[in-house]
This record gives C-alpha cells, structure tokens and sequence, in this order.
C-alpha cells in the first residue's frame, strides 16, 4: 500500500520532465527521422520510404565534398587543440603555485563567456585584411601585403582551436591535478628523466582526460555552424551550412534531415571509436 | 632560459587566448567608423548608439527572459526528475535516466531542426516562447544530472527524519529538500541560464520577428564590421563573466562553509 | 647493495618553521634503522632528504662516504617505498616491478627475469601478469617493496609502510621486511609513529620529536634506559614521580635516592608500569609503602592497576601485576623498584 503510493508519486515527480523529453526531443527525432525518408516533389512534401536523400549523398559531388571538409576540419581541430592544450594544461597544474591555480584556470577559461557568435565575429576581426595581426605583419616588416587569413579554412580552425584550447585545458588539468604526486617521484625515484617520466607515467594515465576532451571536440565541432559560417568563407561548406542551406534556399526538409541523421551516424561511430576511454578508468 | 619555458608557453598562450576578447572590447571604443587598427582615439558613443537601438534592447531584453524563464522550468522539471529517480524506486530506472540525459548527445543543429519540422506540421507560430521550449529541451538534461549527483545518503535520512517528525510530502520536498540541494539547484539554474542566453542555433531556426540577443548580432553581422558590434559583445561578455561569478561566489563559498 | 649513510649537521627550514634541527646520525652498512616520532617531529621531512626529494637548507649527506647532498633521487644509490604505494595503475606487476631495471637500460628478456625473482622474493610469483587494483593492500605493499628493490639500492628509505593495514597484517608484514631485509643485506631506514612496530623490527630506533633527535640506540636499551623525558614517554607507558635535589642527594615523596642527579633543582623520577613490584625491597631497591589499590583490569598477559601510594596521595600509579590473582579494589599493597629500573631526567618547564 505504502510502497504502491510511493511508485505513484515517483512517476508523478518524474512525469512532466520525461513527458517534456518524449514529446520535444523524442517526437521531434522520430520525425526528422520519417522526413529523411520523404522527398520534395516541387512544393509538395510526400511521405514514405524513399532513400532519395540518402543516395543524393553519394551523388551529389558537393554533399560528399561538405562530408569530408567537416572530417578534415574536425580532426585538425581535435589534434592541434590537444597539442597546444595538454602543454598548458601541464605548465598549470606543475608550475603555477597551488595557491593560484584556480584564479589562473578561470582565468585561462573565462574568454568561453563571450558570446559564441561574437567571439567568432572577433576573429573577424582579428584576421580581416586591415585587422590587428595584418597590421602587425606588415608594420614589423614580414609581409609586403596584407596576408588574406580571414574567410578561410585557416579562420575556421584558428576560431574553433580557441574556443577548445579553452575546454581540453579543463578536462586535462582536471586529470593532472587528479595524479598523486608520488606517481612522479616514484618514477624518478627509480631513475626515470623527465622526459620516461611523462612518456611511460605521465601521458597514460592522462589519457582518459585527453580522449574525453577530445572527443567532446570531436563531436561540437562536426555540429557547429556558426564558426565555419561567420569564418570560412564561401568557397568549402560543412555539413552543418549545408543543412541550412537546404533549410533556407528551397525548404528541403527531407535532404536536411538526412544530412542531420548522416552527421548523427558519424557522431556514433566516432563514440563507438572513443567508448574505450570514456568508461571511467581506475586510477 | 629553460626555466622560463612554462611561463613563456603560459604568456603566449594567454596572449592567443584573450587576443579576440581584447580586439572586441578595445575597438569598442574606437572612434573612427571601423573597428580595425589604428586606434583613432577613444569614445564612448557606439555604447550610447546601441543603448538607444530599440531592436538590440529588445533582443536583450528578449534574451534575459527566455534564459531566465527556460532556466527555471529547466530547473524545476530536473529537480522533480531527479528527486523522483533517485528517492524512489521505479522500474526501468536506468533507462529513465538515459532518456533525460539524451538530449545532450545530439548536436544543437538537430534538436532545432527537428522541433522546426514539428512546428511547421503542427502549425505553431515561431517565437520567443518556441525558442524557449527548445532551450528547456537542452537544459533540462543538465539540471537533471547536476541535481540528481547531488542527492546523496546524507540527504535522505535528514528527510526520513523530517518525515519521522510529522512532515507530509509537500512540507518535506519544500522544507528540508530544496534548502539542501540549493547549491546544486542554483548551479543547474546558473548555468541553463547562460547557457540559454548564449544559444544561437535553436534561437535562430525557432523564432521569427521578436529574436534574442544572438541572433540579433548575428542579422547586424551581415551588414559589415562595425563598432556596435564590439559595443554589443563586450556588454554580452560583461554579463555573462558576472553570472559566473555570481555562481563561483554563490556555489563554491558555500561549499567551503 | 648496502652502504653507510652519514648525516651532518643537518637543518632544514620550511619558510618560517624549522623543521630539522641540527640532526646528526650515523648509520651502518645493513642496519635496520626506524625514525621514530609523533606526527610532525621531523621524520619524514629527514627522510624526504635522504631519498633526495628535498634539498636541505644546511647540512651534508653522505651515502657510502660519498657526499649526495644534492644529488637528484634519480641519480642516488636509494629508493623510496611511499605511503600510498604508488604502484602505476596501467601496468602489470612484472612491469611495475621491472620499471627502474628499464630506465636502466636492461634488456626485456632480463629484466622480466629479474622482476620475477623480485616477485618470488614477496610471495607474488604467480601473479606478474596482474595489474595493482586487482590486490589488496597488503599484497600492493609488497610489489611496492619488490620494486623498490629491483634496482639494487644501497638504502632503501620506507615511509610509514605498514600504516594501511589492519593489525594482524601489521605484525606479519613486519616480520617479513625482517626476514627480507636479512636477506638483502640492503641498509633501511623505515620511518613510523608506531613504537610497537619500531621495537619489533629495528635494529636501532632514533626518537625524534620537534625536529630534534632525542634518542639513539637499540630498542632495549631506548625503552629501560631512554635519554631524555619525552622518549621515555613516547616509548611506552611511564610513572612520573616527583622529586628534588637537596644538599647532599635526591629527596623523593618515597624517601631519599641515592642515585646521581642530571641537574640540581627539580627532577622527574621515572618508572615503568611493569617494573612496579610488590612486596618490600631488598638492599638497592626503593621503599614505596603502602598504596590502594583504585581499579584493575584484565589484559590477558599481565593485569593493569591504579595505585595510590600513601606516602603520595596526590600520585596515581600505573602498575603491571601478574595476571594470576589480581588484587581487588581497596585492597592495599606494598610497593617497591629496583634501583636499576629508575631513571631520573630534568622536569621540564
């Protein structure tokens, strides 16, 4: 009697959060999903089980051409944001004073509160022919010209690799400063330099950190539209400006909605890939 | 010179880190008509143009209520999600859970697009309060898992004993739960909210004339590099930098107490 | 490998506190040596040094005659088996223990053979293939000190090892770095609070507290004839009886002492529980009278007993009485101790 009640006012908490879910995300899903399978037929949407979209991806050059840019970019931006974060994820946790830290990393992190969209816009900025690194280049001397940086696959990668040194920064000190000390000084201790410290201690038990950062990275920067968009340029589009553009253009849901589930499948295979490491390792 | 490697890695990366957020608020004063180099002198007026621009204050205005309100629902169907996951026993728990935390594995792009395609078929209007829903939608899973780790054994007995004095349900939930879990409560709270007001993509695709702030600087983007962009988004980033502060102060000197 | 360690005038400043005074120490070839002391005397701060995890402030090292005051662990002929282990999680047993033969530069084919043989030393033959979180605690410690001992160390520095593990685990691991220390021949220096533990297995015990040595000497002779009040104290229960020089000898509550005093004024007069005995002396002993019997308690090999000697009212006593027969409350017993027994230290202020 008692127990029954509680199960009821369980579901009874439980239900507007999992009815909201099912109804806003689940539906919405199953629907994307049915509309992949639909085809445009001029203005008219007609429903059923047609792989039209889907076999589009392997005919339209410029489908599987927005496939493999968004893989390029997205790889680029994982490897050089895991170089350029693990050291400086490093140099906080071992030689910053613990006592600043905190204030460093927050510090380290704090750019991530500026709008998405406008820290993508100061890029703009920053690469535009007559903004500050032109103007530094040519002022000391090393150009003659304004180098074109901006609209660029190099913009797009430069603004995603800042926004994701910011987080893999995170996640990897967060794995550092997690090590016992003792782990170091055991390894010396039995003669290891720096350098076998760090290759055979340090860099394994900080893989979980860097595959878990990585494959955040992995997975946000495949999604995104607004870097590739405000930064890239017209000349290569993602996945993502594809979407939209099927979106804004001609309203051609059904080929939008297979790209999403296309991008969707590639998401699950890089999980799949990563599943090693995102199971939480004993340390 | 050695010893001087980390600091040296630490400045140029600080530098590389913080050379976007600089640039936008410097030439946020620019005085001149392009926020590019050289500097021609400083002056506030691209602040006071974007104060008196009426769209812009609206989208801030719009923003600061969509993150505030989708925050609270977010908030509180999280809170009852997880109050009821990890008080009571119910069957298929795993899968409940699994289902709650799901919208954070889609990419925004899709959980927008496919809220789109139902509104167009449903013939539901485009607005401030679609945009909303779909914030909820992302927000929801986060406040959910933030609380729900946050519901340890401690919690429960001082509930049991609340119940063993007398109280009903509501009075426990109200009196004894809530008050222990406001750090986590106000951090899922904190965080929807900027992550809302932050959101572009959602906000882009589920409204139509009334926008938030995002979208708003993104129409004014197509009209060119301007100033009032800068002015714009070193206010965005001044707010945002307080709510996370508000959050550190609030979250983190309580849990040293 | 074994070697001498020598300390010399050694002191060590963390900022504003000075954590190691003035410490000088000698040990032998192959000696079993504890750092003995409460939490915070200094002792792991002097072993950090051995083991060169900390440069001192002042002050030479030598090991083996050579001077390896800041010299880095790496190059040092000592290794260190740290409190929490610090097994690599990500390798297996074999390679854990084989790590230091590898920075070495030794062969796989070898260095698993030793490692092996280092496991077989431990009573972990079998179980090379396995990874540290699959053992328990006791079995960690012992992979700890096989690997420690894989590279042939002159000195082997040990911090608190045995502090993890439950009491029956204690006394046999105990015994074993014993036995396995005869075997090696390796000097350790083993750092605890626990003088139960250092008694079992030291050859020689220095008391610390403070940053100071207190004590030096074998555990026998550090528990009946200790230097100073504080180890006396630290080393097992003690009487504290007062007493005073006067013009010609030492005036207790018990009568006159005709023993030497350390100074002149007022004197701690010490006595351990179990060197209480009843009846009355013989020549050379101290008379103590009669005193009541306040509670006593069964402990299995002797009985403990509060005792308050007439002469003293103000004094309670703690006695160790055979644990056949033990006295009732109230009951009244004649005390006396062997002069030998006594020992006499400065009252601190």
């Amino acid at each position: 009697m008692n127990a029954r009640r509680e199960t009821l006012r369980g579901w009874g908490f439980a239900a507007p959060a999992l009815i909201w879910t099912a109804l806003l995300f689940v539906v919405p899903f199953a629907v994307m999903g049915a509309m992949s399978l639909a085809v445009l037929d001029g203005r008219t949407l007609i429903w059923g089980l047609h792989f039209d979209n889907y076999a589009a991806l392997t005919e339209k050059a410029y489908l599987l051409r927005a496939i493999f840019v968004s893989l390029e970019i997205t790889v680029t931006v994982t490897v050089v944001s895991i170089l350029l974060a693990y050291p400086l994820a490093w140099v906080i946790a071992f030689h910053v004073p613990p006592r600043w830290q905190r204030l460093v990393l927050l510090l380290t992190i704090l750019p991530f509160w500026t709008s998405y969209v406008v820290r993508s816009y100061a890029w703009l900025l920053v690469l535009a022919r007559e903004g500050v690194v032109n103007t530094a280049l040519t002022g000391l001397g090393l150009t003659a010209e304004p180098v074109t940086l901006a609209s660029t696959r190099f913009a797009t990668v430069t603004g995603f690799v800042h926004f994701f040194v910011m987080l893999l920064t995170l996640t990897i000190y967060a794995n550092l400063i997690q090590l016992s000390p003792n782990y170091r000084r055991a390894a010396m201790d039995l003669g290891a330099s720096a350098f076998q410290t760090f290759r055979h201690v340090i860099l394994p038990l900080t893989l979980p950190g860097i595959m878990t950062g990585a494959f955040l990275t992995f997975v946000l920067c495949i999604g995104d539209y607004i870097t590739p968009q405000i930064l890239g340029g017209n000349n290569e589009l993602t996945v993502p400006q594809v979407i939209m553009v099927q979106l804004g253009r001609r309203a051609d849901f059904p080929l939008a909605s297979a790209l999403a589930i296309v991008l969707m499948a590639i998401v699950t295979l890089a999980y799949l890939g990563f599943a090693r490491w995102l199971r939480l390792d004993r340390v | 010179m050695m010893r001087l490697l980390p600091w040296l890695y630490l400045a140029a990366m600080f530098t590389f880190i913080y050379l976007p957020v600089g640039v936008l608020v410097l030439f946020s004063f620019q005085d001149g008509g392009l926020p590019v180099p050289p500097v021609e002198g400083l002056s506030l007026r691209w602040y006071a143009d974007i104060l008196t621009d009426r769209r812009l204050v609206d989208a801030l205005t719009n923003s600061l209520i969509v993150a505030i309100s989708s925050g609270a629902v977010a908030v509180v169907l999280g809170f009852c999600a997880a109050y009821a996951l990890a008080r009571h026993v119910l069957p298929g728990a795993a899968l409940l859970r699994g289902l709650l935390i799901a919208p954070l594995t889609v990419s925004y792009l899709i959980v927008g697009l496919g809220l789109l395609m139902v509104m167009n078929r449903l013939g539901i209007g485009l607005s401030l309060w679609t945009a909303g829903i779909g914030h909820v939608v992302i927000n929801l899973p986060i406040c959910f898992a933030i609380i729900y780790a946050s519901m340890g054994a401690q919690h429960k007995n001082a509930e049991r004993a609340a119940r063993d004095l007398g109280a009903n349900e509501a009075q426990v939930v109200l009196l004894v739960t809530v008050p222990m879990l406001a750090p986590a409560i106000l951090a899922a709270f904190f965080l929807s909210v900027t992550l809302s007001w932050d959101e572009f993509i959602i906000a882009f695709l589920l409204t139509r004339f009334d926008v938030t702030l995002p979208v708003e600087i993104w129409n004014l983007l197509r009209s060119g590099l301007s100033p009032r962009l800068n002015a714009v988004g070193s206010i965005v980033f001044l707010v945002s930098v307080t709510t996370v502060l508000v959050l550190e102060l609030l979250v983190f000197r309580r849990r040293r107490s | 490998m074994t070697a001498t360690v020598t300390v010399e005038a050694l002191d060590h400043w963390f900022g504003e506190l000075h954590a190691l005074k003035d410490i000088v120490l000698e040990i032998e070839a192959g000696e079993y040596v504890t750092l003995l002391g409460p939490s915070g005397c200094g002792k792991t701060t002097l072993l950090s040094i051995l083991g060169g995890f900390l440069d001192p402030s002042r002050g030479r090292v030598l090991i083996g005659g050579r001077d390896m005051t800041h010299v880095p662990p790496a190059k040092r002929p000592t290794t260190t088996m740290f409190q929490d282990y610090a097994l690599f999680p990500h390798m297996s047993l074999r390679d854990n223990v084989a790590f230091g033969l590898r920075m070495g530069g030794m062969a796989r084919r070898a260095r698993h053979a030793r490692a092996d043989e280092m496991l077989d030393l431990v009573g972990l033959a079998a179980d090379g293939s396995r990874r540290p979180h699959e053992l328990s605690g006791g079995q960690r410690q012992r992979v700890a000190l096989a690997r420690a001992l894989a590279v042939q160390p002159e000195v082997l520095l040990l911090d608190e090892p045995l502090g993890a593990l439950d009491l029956k685990l204690r006394r046999s691991m105990q015994d074993e770095l014993k036995a396995i220390q005869r075997r090696v021949g390796t000097t350790f220096v083993h750092v605890t609070h626990d003088q139960e533990e250092a008694m079992a297995i030291a050859d020689r015990i220095v008391v610390m507290n403070a940053g100071r040595i207190e004590d030096a000497g074998s555990p026998s002779r550090i528990y009946r004839r200790p230097a100073t009040l504080f180890a006396a104290g630290f080393m097992g229960e003690m009487n504290r009886i007062p007493a005073r020089t006067t013009g010609d000898g030492i005036e207790t509550p018990f009568g006159p002492l005709a023993m030497a005093a350390p100074v002149t004024g007022d004197l701690v007069l010490c006595l351990r529980p179990e060197a209480i005995l009843q009846g009355e002396g013989t020549a050379g002993t101290l008379d103590m009278g009669r005193a009541e019997v306040l509670d006593v308690a069964f402990f299995g090999t002797h009985c403990r007993a509060h005792l308050r000697p007439e002469a003293a009212p103000d004094l309670v006593l703690v006695a160790h009485l055979p644990p056949a027969d033990p006295p009732e409350a109230g009951k009244h017993l004649t005390l006396s101790a062997q002069a030998k027994d006594l020992t006499l230290y400065p009252k601190e202020a």
